[in-house]
C-alpha cells in the first residue's frame, strides 16, 4: 500500500537519515561510518551446547520470553473456527491434537501416545496420554476429543475448515445438516481411548489430526462462556501455553502451561505475538530489537535484508506453488492443448525468480512442489530441456495451433492487486510477445472482486492461482482439479483423471499410491490446465539467539521447541570461539 | 446569547441527526452489500456446505430487505452485532479497544497542533516579513506538503532504528509509544494551524479596532491577548471541528506504519474484508462523532464571534 520504508542501500540510508535529521530538526546519533548505518550493533548469542539432547542451561538467556511478529489480527482463537495463517501460529502453541509436530515437521504422538490403524486402513485407534491434562487440572479425556470433533462438524459451529474432517464416516452428512454431529464416526471405547472410522484409508489422515479442526475443546468452560470463551481467564487449552492477555490489534501474550503433559522440556516461559500488519514495519521493529522473529520479509526489501542481514535471514522451501490458471472453458483455451503448452514453454522461469521475483524461489515445471515425504513430483520432459528448445518447440506448438505472429490471439493476465502478481505478470506477457508475438493485456482486481471472477470462470482467460496445502500430501493439490471440485475454476475436465484420483483414495500402500499421484499429476501436466511458474518459499527474520527451531515445507514452528540463547558478554568479545552458524535444514 | 435561542438550537441539531444517521446507515448497508465478493469468499474457495452454514449463522442466507430491517432493530438497541472477521469479538468491543486509542492519540495530537501551531502562527504574525516568518512559513508548508508515510518511516529510522531512544512501533499505553505516533499525526495540522493563524492575525492587526486600541494607548500584550487573538482565532476554530474528528478516528496510514490498535484500520480492513458488521459499525460511530464535533465547534464559533447569534 505503500512506497517501501526502509532504504535500498547504504548511501541511501546516510542520505535519508542525514535528510530527515535536518528536515525534523531532531539530531540523529551522529554516525561514522556506513556499516553502522545500515547494520544496527546487534549482540551474538552464545555457541548453543546440547547436553543430553537439550540445551546447557548455563548458555540460555535469563529471559526465556520470545516475540514472535504475526502478520495480522488472528481471526480468532476458537480451534473449530480458525482459519488463516496467524491464529493456526498461536493454536498450535494453546492447543495440541491427537498427533502434533516434531521440529523438521515430521508427525509425532501428542495428546495421543500411541495409535493403532485398522488393516483397511479405516479404523484408528488413538491411546491418550494418561499424564495429560487441561490447563486448569481436568484431565483430559477420549469425551473430550469426541466432544471437539463433533463440534468442529456441526453446522451451527459454521467452522471454515471443517472439511478437513471429511474423511471421517458421516463428516459431510453432519456438515450438511442431514444427520446430527451424533453420528460422526468418533467414539471413545473408555476413558482414555479414542476410535475414529473413516469412509475410506486416508494416507495423509494423522496429518490432520495435527490441524486446529481436530482440537479438543473443555466443554465446561465452552458451556459457560458461550462466545467469550476464547478470552484469557476464560480459555481452556491442552497446549504448552496458556493465554494470559489477548489485546485486540496489539499483542497475544501466551506463558508456559506447568500442566502440559511434556512441560519439563519447555524453555520459553512467555511468547508474545504481535500483530503488524505493515511488513516494514515489522523489519523496523526487528532492527531495533523489539521482535526475535517477524512474520515474513516484504518483496521490495527481500535484496536489502540479504546483503546486512545474512545470518538473520532465512529462506527455506514452502509447500505451496505459484501458478497461473487458464479457463479452459473460455477461447481461445478451449479444446486447444497446443496452444496453451506453447504458452507454458515460452516463458523462461529462471529468468523469473532469478531477475523479477529474486526469493530464492525454485522455477518449476510441476504442480506439486518438492519435499513431501518420498513423493517425486511429475516432471515433463521439457523441464530438462534448454530454454531455446523450449521456445522452439513452443513455436512449433503456436503454428499447430493455427497461430502466427501475425495471426497471433490476444490474450488477458487477471490478477488480485499486487506489486508481485504485477511484475510476474509483465515479464510473462514480455516473453510471449517476445516468443510468440502474443499481445497480452493485464488486469488487475481488487482481492475479493478477484476471487468472485475467478471462481465463476466466466470472463476469466489466464488467472493468477496459486496453493499452499494444509496437509502435507499430493492429494491435496491434486484434488483441485477434480471435475467436481469446488475450486477447480479452471474448467479442467478429464475422466481419466477423476478415476484414478478416486483409485488413489482407495489405494493402501504408500509407493503404489505414490506412483498412481504421479501418473495423475503426469496426465494434468500433459493437459496444461496451468502455466507453473515456481515454487514458493517462506522468509522471514530471526534472531540467531532463537533456537530450537528448524525449516520445514509446512512453515509450522512450535513454540515449545525454542528457547533464546544468551548474548556473548560484549567485554569479552574475541576470548570466545566463534560462533558458526549450524545448518539448520534437518 | 440568550439561552432559549442555544436550546432550542441544540433540540432543532439534534432532532436532524436522526435522518441524516438513517440516510447513512442505508447506503452504506447496501453499498457494501453491492461490492463485489462476500466476506467468505478465500483463495481457498470454501466447500458449498461450509458457506450455506457460515451464512446462516449470519442470516446473510435472508432476503437482503429483512436484513436490512434487522439490521436497523439491531441498531437501536446500540447492538452492532459480531464481526464476521474477528469472529471472538462483536462490533461494540472493538470500537470500544480501538476508540481510545485513537481518541488519546488525536487528542494529543490536536493539543499539540493547537499550542505549537498558535504559537508559531501569532510569533509569524507579529514578525511579518522577517526572517522568523519567513522560516515558520517555509517549514509549515514542507509540513503540509510531505505526506506522513514519508515523515512516519523517516522518524522510526532515526529516532527508533538507528537511535533507538524510542520504540519503532506496537502499543501498550506508555509514553514511549505516543511520542511518534502523536508527532506524525500532529505535524501536517501544526503546519496547517499556523498558517490560518497567522493569516487572520495579519488581518485583525489591521484592523480598526485594533487600531483604536492602539490609539488609546493600551501596551501591545493587552491589544493582542484581549482584543487581537480571539477573533483571530475563529478560523483556526472552525478547522478544528473537522480535523478533530480526522484525528480521533485514527489515520489509516498512521496506524499502520506504527503497528497501533486505532480505529481507523477497521474501515479500510473492514471493507477490504467484506466484514459487513464491522464496516457498517465503524461507519455509523463515524457518522455520530462528525456530527458531534461540527455541532460543537458551531456552539464555540457562536460563543467566539459576536457576528452570529442563534436567538436572532
Amino acid at each position: 500500500m505503500f512506497p517501501p520504508a526502509a532504504p535500498r542501500s547504504g548511501r541511501q540510508a546516510a542520505l535519508i537519515a542525514v535528510l530527515g535529521a535536518a528536515l525534523l530538526g531532531t539530531g540523529c546519533e551522529p554516525v561514522s561510518d556506513e556499516s553502522s548505518l545500515t547494520r544496527e550493533k546487534r549482540p551474538r548469542p552464545v555457541e548453543l551446547i546440547m547436553i543430553d539432547g537439550r540445551p546447557d542451561p548455563a548458555g540460555l538467556a535469563d529471559k526465556q520470553s520470545l516475540r514472535r511478529g504475526n502478520g495480522e489480527e488472528p481471526q480468532t482463537l476458537d480451534p473449530h473456527l480458525s482459519a488463516g495463517i496467524p491464529s493456526s501460529h498461536i493454536l498450535r502453541d494453546l492447543f495440541e491434537g491427537l498427533t502434533t509436530e516434531a521440529p523438521n515437521g515430521k508427525i509425532i504422538p501428542g495428546a495421543a501416545v500411541r495409535w493403532n490403524i485398522s488393516r483397511d486402513g479405516r479404523t484408528y485407534t488413538f491411546y491418550l496420554r494418561r499424564d495429560a491434562s487441561w490447563s486448569n487440572g481436568d484431565p483430559i479425556t477420549a469425551e473430550d476429543f469426541v466432544f471437539g470433533l463433533r463440534r468442529s462438524a456441526d453446522p451451527r459451529t459454521a467452522s471454515n475448515y471443517a472439511n478437513i474432517l471429511l474423511p471421517i464416516v458421516n463428516a459431510r452428512e453432519v456438515l450438511q445438516g442431514e444427520l446430527p454431529p451424533g453420528e460422526l464416526g468418533v467414539s471413545s471405547l473408555d476413558e482414555y481411548t479414542l476410535q475414529i472410522n473413516l469412509t475410506s484409508s486416508t494416507p495423509y489422515f494423522l496429518g490432520l489430526l495435527s490441524h486446529a479442526s481436530t482440537y479438543p475443546v473443555h466443554r465446561r468452560s465452552l458451556e459457560q462462556h458461550g462466545s467469550r470463551f476464547s478470552r484469557p481467564g476464560n480459555l481452556v487449552s491442552n497446549g504448552a501455553f496458556v493465554l494470559t492477555a489477548w489485546e485486540v490489534r496489539s499483542r497475544i501474550v501466551v506463558e508456559r502451561n506447568p500442566r502440559y503433559w511434556d512441560a519439563a522440556n519447555v524453555i520459553l516461559n512467555e511468547v508474545i505475538y504481535l500483530p503488524i500488519e505493515d511488513q516494514p514495519t515489522a523489519i523496523k521493529m526487528f532492527r531495533s530489537r523489539e521482535l526475535d522473529w517477524t512474520y515474513e520479509v516484504p518483496n521490495n526489501q527481500f535484496a536489502w535484508l540479504a546483503d546486512h542481514y545474512p545470518d538473520e535471514l532465512v529462506i527455506s522451501p514452502w509447500l505451496g506453488s505459484y501458478f497461473f490458471g487458464f479457463n479452459l472453458m473460455a477461447e481461445p483455451f478451449v479444446d486447444n492443448p497446443d496452444l496453451r503448452l506453447a504458452l507454458v514453454l515460452a516463458i523462461d522461469r529462471k529468468l523469473v525468480t532469478g531477475k523479477v521475483t529474486q526469493f530464492g524461489e525454485e522455477p518449476s515445471f510441476a504442480l506439486v512442489p518438492p519435499g513431501i515425504g518420498d513423493y517425486e513430483p511429475a516432471t515433463p520432459e521439457w523441464a530438462a530441456w534448454t530454454q531455446i528448445e523450449r521456445e522452439d518447440e513452443a513455436r512449433r506448438l503456436f503454428e499447430r495451433a493455427g497461430y502466427s505472429r501475425d495471426n497471433a490471439p490476444r490474450i488477458e493476465i487477471r490478477y488480485n492487486t499486487s506489486e508481485n502478481h504485477k511484475k510476474i505478470a509483465l515479464a510473462i506477457a514480455s516473453m510471449w510477445k517476445q516468443v510468440l508475438g502474443v499481445n497480452t493485456s493485464l488486469i488487475n482486481e481488487e482481492w475479493r472482486v478477484f476471487l468472485q471472477n475467478r471462481n465463476t470462470a466466466v470472463i476469466t482467460q489466464v488467472f493468477r492461482a496459486g496453493w499452499i496445502s494444509d496437509y502435507n500430501d499430493p492429494y491435496s493439490f491434486l484434488e483441485l482439479f477434480r471435475t467436481q471440485s469446488g475450486l477447480n475454476d479452471f474448467g479442467f475436465s478429464n475422466s481419466s483423471f477423476d478415476a484414478l484420483l478416486d483409485e488413489i483414495s482407495l489405494e493402501r500402500i504408500p509407493a503404489r499410491r505414490s506412483r498412481m499421484m504421479q501418473a495423475a499429476e503426469g496426465i494434468l501436466l500433459a493437459e496444461s490446465p496451468i502455466i507453473p511458474v515456481y515454487t514458493y518459499v517462506t522468509k522471514r527474520l530471526v534472531d540467531p539467539h532463537v533456537r530450537g527451531w528448524q525449516n520445514n515445507v509446512m512453515d509450522h514452528h512450535y513454540s515449545r521447541h525454542m528457547f533464546k540463547l544468551k548474548s556473548i558478554n560484549s567485554k569479552a568479545r574475541g576470548a570466545l570461539p566463534v560462533v558458526e552458524p549450524e545448518p539448520r535444514d534437518p | 446569547m440568550s439561552q432559549e435561542g442555544l436550546l432550542r438550537h441544540i433540540a432543532a441539531r439534534l432532532f436532524g441527526l436522526v435522518p441524516t444517521l438513517l440516510m447513512l446507515i442505508t447506503i452504506a448497508f447496501f453499498l457494501i452489500r453491492v461490492a463485489p465478493g462476500g466476506p467468505f469468499d478465500a483463495e481457498k474457495t470454501l466447500p458449498p456446505e461450509i458457506i450455506a452454514n457460515l451464512e446462516a449463522k449470519y442470516h446473510l442466507d435472508e432476503p437482503l430487505v429483512q436484513q436490512y430491517f434487522r439490521y436497523l432493530g439491531q441498531i437501536i438497541v446500540l447492538d452492532f452485532g459480531p464481526s464476521f472477521q474477528y469472529k471472538d469479538w462483536t462490533v461494540n468491543e472493538l470500537i470500544a479497544r480501538g476508540f481510545p486509542v485513537s481518541l488519546t492519540l488525536g487528542g494529543l495530537a490536536m493539543l499539540l497542533a493547537f499550542v505549537v501551531g498558535t504559537a508559531v502562527g501569532i510569533l509569524a504574525a507579529l514578525k511579518q516579513n522577517s526572517v522568523v516568518d519567513y522560516s515558520a512559513m517555509g517549514f509549515a508548508m514542507l509540513g503540509v506538503s510531505i505526506p506522513n508515510f514519508v515523515i512516519a518511516p523517516l522518524l522510526i529510522l532515526c529516532l527508533a532504528v538507528y537511535a533507538g531512544w524510542l520504540p519503532a512501533g506496537g502499543w501498550d499505553w506508555t509514553i514511549p509509544h505516543m511520542v511518534l505516533p502523536v508527532i506524525t499525526l500532529a505535524l501536517p495540522v501544526i503546519a496547517y494551524i499556523a498558517r490560518l493563524t497567522r493569516g487572520s492575525m495579519i488581518e485583525v492587526l489591521h484592523s480598526n479596532f485594533v487600531r483604536t486600541a492602539r490609539a488609546k494607548g493600551l501596551p501591545e500584550r493587552i491589544v493582542i491577548g484581549r482584543h487581537a487573538l480571539k477573533p483571530a482565532m475563529l478560523p483556526v476554530i472552525s478547522y478544528m471541528g473537522p480535523a478533530m474528528a480526522g484525528l480521533i478516528t485514527g489515520s489509516v496510514v498512521v496506524e499502520r506504519i506504527y503497528s497501533i490498535p486505532g480505529l481507523g484500520s477497521y474501515f479500510v480492513q473492514g471493507a477490504l474484508n467484506r466484514d459487513y458488521t464491522l464496516v457498517m459499525g465503524v461507519v455509523i460511530f463515524y457518522g455520530i462523532i462528525i456530527i458531534v464535533l461540527n455541532f460543537i465547534v458551531d456552539i464555540l464559533y457562536a460563543w467566539m464571534n459576536p457576528k452570529i447569534r442563534y436567538d436572532e
